[in-house]
């Protein structure tokens, strides 16, 4: 996150220089929209406005593809984001476990945001890093071989 | 190429490069410099190399040494006794088990482990991936410039029809006719497509090709481009795999500037220019028409077919889709022939399958052996049997769209044909080998949570189908099922299978389908005696 999202002139920046790298046509839609969630920390309106004016694409749809993927988020989030992978061959080895841990932790139901704005906790279909599970993700750090007792020391790393 | 005395290669899965494998890869250049090696001894940042247990991981050849895991403060002494001194710094090795992997394939040579046959993984953690010309001393772009050279467009899809070759993405489509459909369909602005959206849990194979051996996918592109006569491509690739995104585009740049891509290339007038496109996390997209409108950048959602895409893809045109896999299979069938394909595997699925093995087993990690091996041998051989000796229970094979096999069918030849027979799929190639302390009910409950999330509910039997099976499965799980929800099950997986638009659907009932079929005393013990035989669903009569 580098752009704060109450800033709506450097928001309608971004969108441009987005905009300049991978061209106005409606197959960059997704790059452009994964660069400035990467840049914003989610989707907000002015950025999904200022899209929709520089590509000539409706803003309707453009929320209808904001909405639809799991790595663009139209709402805000925490300032760190914990994917924690819920599919099968994590649970089967011991996820169920740290998931519980993860919970205790942090008091969050999957989705959630903490009251402070430190955390978002997710479940996310699996991460590919299978062979190390449980896996959980923190930001773009992988965390393999999780234990449930290593969660209260993975998150103390975080500020 | 310079001739080297030892080799060594340094891990860079996720894993590695979050535990610091850059830093000892600097330190290691440090280290060699400072003795004066630089000249004897060659480095390189490999890929993923199938075992994930002692990340990062630093491997001296000829030797097949495994350090592991390594730390930066290690890297002095490791280099002074081994590279230096030339004894093996025992102390700092990983620690002794059966390997997997091309590592495994070295000391198969020493007559310890039956061998993988390796076609596609065949360089993927031997050769550093963001240089072209380890690649092509390899045998790299071969196959692309014979083809250009010497064939004809039909020549191409012909070999690999005669090869035998089917797609490795779960369907088990014959490549070569896709591959002629895409050529005979009309018009003359067509596309290539590689589906590298690997998203079915248990899967990582295609990102061990990309992350390894980039150059090998954007060859087998180029080839199929000139042999359906398209002049495009894309790479799609999921959003969460950015190494694997990184290196693709370095390689993409330097093909370009050697004039593997381009225009005119080899002076054939043939010209292809190779886009990667990154998707935003939706399993989804793995499905071939949703993959296209995600592209086209809209919604991730199925098309209706026919048409196929063969004929209306990407923008309308002709399209070829294929996956990582099946792609890596190209050019060593263009170099080989069909015939020494055909040696490989059985007679209705020739070549080699590249198997994830995972769940409560001695070994996990990526295997790739030909195609027909049983399950039996899989978990004996290759995965060093079950943890703890407990019992083997099932197997979930394929992913979440796969199938649930019990232990009675361990013997069952891994092929298509074989397993389809046998009323099962193959699947990606994710093996979730799982023991006696597994619960179906709970395992079940899993997978459909997993397809309820994934559903992109544009069709109703899907959207709702899945949903509603997930809360049978919880009700059963916390004791609250009746025996009346077995037939609600049955007949959800039924309308699932037949009334859903695309593969997610048809497949997402499967699970229960096989746990009612092999597993049926369990699930009736959780609604009639209101115990779950394994101790693990909650059965508590409300929600968790």
């Amino acid at each position: 996150m580098t752009i704060d999202a109450s800033d709506g002139k450097s928001i309608k920046e971004a969108v441009r220089a987005a905009v300049a790298r991978y061209g106005a046509s409606k197959d960059e839609l997704i790059p452009i929209l994964n660069e400035l969630n990467r840049e914003i920390g989610f989707l907000p309106k002015e950025a999904l406005d200022e899209v929709s004016a520089q590509l000539r694409v409706p803003a309707s749809q453009l929320f209808s593809v904001a909405s639809f993927y799991r790595m663009l988020s139209t709402k805000p989030r925490g300032k760190h984001v914990i994917q924690f992978c819920e599919s099968a061959p994590c649970h089967v080895v011991g996820g169920r476990e740290v998931w519980r841990a993860l919970q205790n932790e942090l008091h969050l139901f999957d989705g959630e945001t903490s009251a402070d704005g430190k955390w978002t906790l997710e479940t996310t279909s699996c991460l590919g890093i299978c062979g190390v599970g449980p896996v959980m993700m923190i930001d773009s750090d992988i965390y393999g071989n999780v234990e449930p007792t290593q969660v209260s020391s993975i998150l103390a790393k975080y500020h | 190429m310079k001739a080297f005395r030892s080799m060594v290669l340094v891990s860079s899965d996720p894993l590695s490069i979050e535990r610091g494998a850059n830093e000892v890869y600097q330190k290691l250049q440090q280290e060699i410099k400072s003795y004066d090696l630089q000249d004897e001894i060659s480095l390189t940042m490999v890929g993923d190399v199938g075992r994930h247990d002692s990340s990062p991981m630093v491997i001296v050849y000829p030797e097949a040494v495994v350090y592991g895991p390594v730390k930066a403060e290690d890297v002095h002494t490791i280099v002074e006794e081994h590279l230096y001194k030339g004894r093996i710094a025992s102390s700092f090795q990983a620690p002794t088990r059966e390997l997997t992997g091309r590592i495994a394939w070295l000391s198969a040579r020493k007559g310890t482990l039956p061998a993988e046959q390796r076609i596609v993984l065949e360089r993927a953690g031997l050769i550093d991936p963001d240089s072209i010309d380890d690649y092509i001393i390899h045998d790299g772009y071969q196959a692309l410039v014979t083809t250009l050279t010497t064939l004809k467009p039909n020549d191409v899809y012909e070999t690999l029809e005669k090869a035998g070759l089917r797609g490795r993405g779960g369907a088990g489509f014959p490549t070569g006719s896709k591959w002629k459909f895409v050529a005979k369909a009309p018009g003359d602005k067509k596309y290539v497509i590689c589906n590298a959206d690997e998203s079915e849990p248990g899967t990582f194979k295609d990102r061990l090709i990309l992350e390894g051996d980039p150059h090998a996918i954007i060859e087998a592109m180029a080839i199929a481009a000139y042999a359906v006569g398209a002049d495009e491509g894309y790479i799609y690739i999921r959003g969460e795999y950015e190494l694997a995104q990184k290196r693709l585009v370095h390689a993409i740049g330097q093909a370009y500037e050697m004039g593997f891509l381009g225009e005119n290339l080899m002076g054939s007038g043939f010209n292809f220019e190779l886009h990667v496109h990154s998707g935003a996390g939706a399993y989804i997209c793995g499905e071939e028409t949703a993959l296209i409108e995600s592209i086209e950048g809209k919604r991730g959602e199925p098309r209706a077919r026919p048409p196929y895409p063969t004929t209306h893809g990407l923008w309308g045109k002709p399209s070829l889709v294929n996956n990582v896999e099946t792609l890596a299979n190209v050019p060593p069938i263009l170099r080989h022939g069909p015939d020494w394909y055909r040696s490989f595997g059985t007679p209705s699925s020739p070549g080699t399958k590249v198997y994830t093995i995972l769940g409560n087993v001695n070994v996990t990690g990526l295997i790739e052996v030909p195609m027909g091996i049983t399950l039996r041998e899989v978990i004996a051989i290759y995965a060093k049997g079950m943890k703890n000796d407990a019992a083997f229970k099932l197997a979930q094979t394929g992913g979440s769209s796969g199938s649930v096999i019990p232990a009675s069918m361990q013997d069952t030849p891994m092929d298509f044909d074989s397993f389809s027979k046998a009323g099962v799929a193959l699947g990606s190639g994710a093996l979730l080998i799982c023991a006696e302390d597994t619960c179906v009910i709970d395992l079940a409950r899993v997978l459909l949570n997993f397809f309820r999330k994934e559903s992109c509910g544009k069709c109703n039997p899907c959207r709702i189908g899945t949903q509603r099976i997930y809360e049978i499965l919880t009700n059963i799980s916390e004791g609250t099922g009746k025996m009346q929800d077995l037939n609600d099950l049955m007949s959800l997986s039924d309308n699932l299978y037949q009334l859903s638009n695309c593969g997610l659907g048809q497949t997402a009932g499967a699970p229960v389908r096989d746990i009612l079929n092999y597993f049926r005393a369990e699930v009736e013990a959780h609604i009639r005696l209101k115990v779950c035989p394994t101790g693990i669903c909650p059965m508590s009569g409300k929600k968790i």
